[in-house]
């Protein structure tokens, strides 16, 4: 192995995976805004119990993508596949509907709100009927607990403000969220990057636990250590294109690190940067 | 910490007690049963309001023409009554229908435009201060309406809006029961109903809410129309207590109702507080309003006082949401 390999080529991926049909899958995948271009040829599929990273720097076609996947855009090329069958999504509600849910950034959730309220917020249980229709409070409680405990989180008291949760902790109330309104893939937008170490190991520790609870998990990272700490397969995009998709044991960090800079572009930018020798004699 | 953030009306609670014991113990009038009738009465008409003001203001908008709608709908009633002899209880929906009407152009207005609901109901407040002073004299040439006692059916009415009945040597008039009971059920309706979850939600993080389904137009709907029934209501116990009308009724109290809200523990930006704190909220005006007076201090000292509770509030109230917001 002496340079990292899109996949398909070199590097097959196991047969284990085709064995069922992949949670999502897409092949060729592009979204064009007008004449605007701003992704094309992705291909990449994500399984149960599996975390597929996304990476790439800023501009590089991440946050189209996420839209595509979460049915907030629909795509303009290639296919997508959910479940073997292709799909084409034209609202969020019907990649939602096939069990595809996306954590946004800002975790859609109410600071001041106790952290039961935002687990159900919306989608609230109630029993009784007519005018003496009245939340579930009880049971509500203690769902979002249990959800929480299945993420590796006891918290102390389902009834604080979320506000006063760490941001880690946010995060896997916004997973576990998801998680119990049915969704069997979790796309997770830039989850650690607002986060000081210790808070994103936190949350790279809980995408473990989901995966292992059998979720499948598309990571949007623009950190390849993150990525490497959880991922199973790593989808490195650059300036709106795929370099490909490369599973775990067909690369290495610092492999994927340097093909996320841009590689060569950071290779010749070297000597620009470097201090020239003789700056002290021209004066 | 947490356990009383989860408690708005804490304060209130405290402060109402301290004001309560102060006037029992300095005025021997205070706490005789026709003391006791008399500011809980006062209380009750600020506490009605208070407690819707606080619904929307937890849903994180104002009403500044809640105080000016309570004269518009005394108004209505005494004009149509007794100018025009419509029937009373014709008249009562009448009024309930405008008073909505407004509601809803307020509501209609702030979630169409995304303009702050401060500007929004401080023009409705003129423009009713202004309707309320101008088509009153101009249809009875006077600036106050008189003689309902005498309109058909007003005695049927005033059971329901104007009445009182003994209890402990006390006369206590019906609008106190209004204002028990409604603060009961807009406490339920906060914390049990998933409306109330959404005023919350609309109030603390609108954009959120709207990522999770939460119908926050028409949440702030209802919460306009809320506090647009309460101001009928309020002007409607108001008329048939003392079956006269004044054009300017009204006016200068929708600061009361804020005030209220905000020292029983509503956040000015909205996600938090409570209607029992409200409710405290109003008490602790209306004891303070007859304790006064009961002491026979000069009244003006009532509006020192009023600035100093919010003041004391409001303060109170950004040490909640430093705590909560610490690290959010």
């Amino acid at each position: 192995m002496t340079a990292a390999e899109p996949l398909g080529t070199a590097e097959p991926l196991g047969a284990a995976a085709d064995a069922r049909a992949p949670l999502l899958e897409v092949r060729g995948l592009g979204k064009s805004y007008g004449s605007v271009r701003a992704l094309s040829g992705v291909t990449a599929s994500i399984g149960a119990g599996e975390v597929l990273c996304v990476l790439g720097d800023n501009g590089a076609g991440k946050s189209t993508l996420i839209k595509v996947l979460a049915g907030a855009h629909g795509h303009t090329e290639g296919t997508l596949l959910a479940h073997g069958v292709e799909q084409h999504f034209g609202s969020p509600r019907d990649a939602l509907s096939l069990g595809i849910a996306t954590v946004y950034q800002d975790l859609a959730l109410v600071p001041l709100l106790p952290v039961w309220r935002n687990f159900f917020l919306g989608a609230e249980e109630t029993v009784g009927r007519g005018p003496f229709r009245r939340l579930a409070v009880a049971r509500m409680r203690v769902t979002t607990r249990d959800s929480l405990a299945t993420l590796g989180i006891t918290l102390r008291d389902v009834d604080q403000p979320i506000g006063t949760l760490s941001g880690g902790e946010r995060q896997a109330v916004a997973i576990a969220r998801a998680v119990h309104f049915g969704a069997k893939l979790v796309i997770l937008d830039e989850p650690t990057s607002a986060l000081g170490v210790t808070q994103a190991g936190l949350v790279l520790r809980y995408i473990a636990r989901a995966r292992d609870s059998g979720l499948g998990i598309v990571f949007i990272t623009h950190n390849p250590h993150h990525a490497w700490a959880v991922g199973d397969r790593f989808l490195v995009l650059n300036r709106g294109t795929s370099l490909g998709e490369f599973a775990r044991d067909g690369i290495t960090v610092d492999e994927l690190t340097r093909l996320m800079a841009g590689g060569e572009e950071l290779d010749a930018l070297g000597p620009v940067l470097g201090r020239p020798a003789s700056a002290g004699d021209a004066r | 910490m947490t356990g009383l953030l989860r408690r708005p009306e804490v304060g209130a609670f405290v402060a109402a007690f301290g004001i309560f014991l102060y006037f029992s113990i300095s005025t021997s009038a205070f706490l005789t049963p026709a003391g006791v009738a008399t500011w809980l009465y006062s209380s009750s008409l600020f506490g009605i309001m208070a407690v819707a003001v606080a619904l929307l203001m937890i849903g994180g908008e104002f009403d500044l023409s809640a105080g000016a709608m309570t004269g518009t709908t005394g108004l209505i009633v005494g004009i149509a009554t007794t100018q025009w002899g419509l029937n009373v209880w014709l008249a009562l929906v009448l009024a309930l229908a405008a008073a909505l009407l407004v509601g809803a152009f307020n509501a209609w207005l702030v979630t169409s435009t995304g303009l702050p609901s401060f500007i929004v109901t401080l023009a409705t407040f003129f423009i009713l201060q202004g309707l309320n002073l101008a088509v009153t004299k101009l249809l009875t040439g006077t600036v106050a309406i008189q003689g309902l006692g005498a309109v058909t059916g007003f005695d049927q009415a005033r059971v329901l809006f104007g009445s009182s009945f003994p209890l402990f040597g006390m006369d206590v008039k019906i609008s106190i029961v209004w204002w028990i009971l409604l603060t009961a059920l807009a406490t339920w309706v906060l914390l049990r109903t998933r409306f109330g979850n959404w005023v919350f939600a609309v109030g603390g993080q609108a954009a959120s809410a709207r990522q999770v389904g939460v119908p926050v137009r028409r949440v702030k709907f209802g919460l306009f129309l809320t506090t647009a029934g309460a101001a009928w209501l309020v002007g409607m116990l108001q008329l048939f207590d003392v079956s006269t009308v004044q054009a300017t009724t009204g006016i200068g109290q929708e600061f009361v109702y804020i005030i209220c809200a905000v020292v029983g523990g509503c956040l000015l930006t909205g996600g938090f507080g409570s209607a029992i704190g409200a409710s405290l909220g109003a008490l602790i005006y209306g004891m303070a309003l007859q304790g006064i007076v009961f002491a026979q201090w000069d009244s003006n000292w009532l509006k020192a006082f009023l600035g100093g509770m919010l003041l004391l509030a409001v303060l109170v109230n950004l040490w909640v949401r430093r705590q909560a917001g610490e690290r959010s």
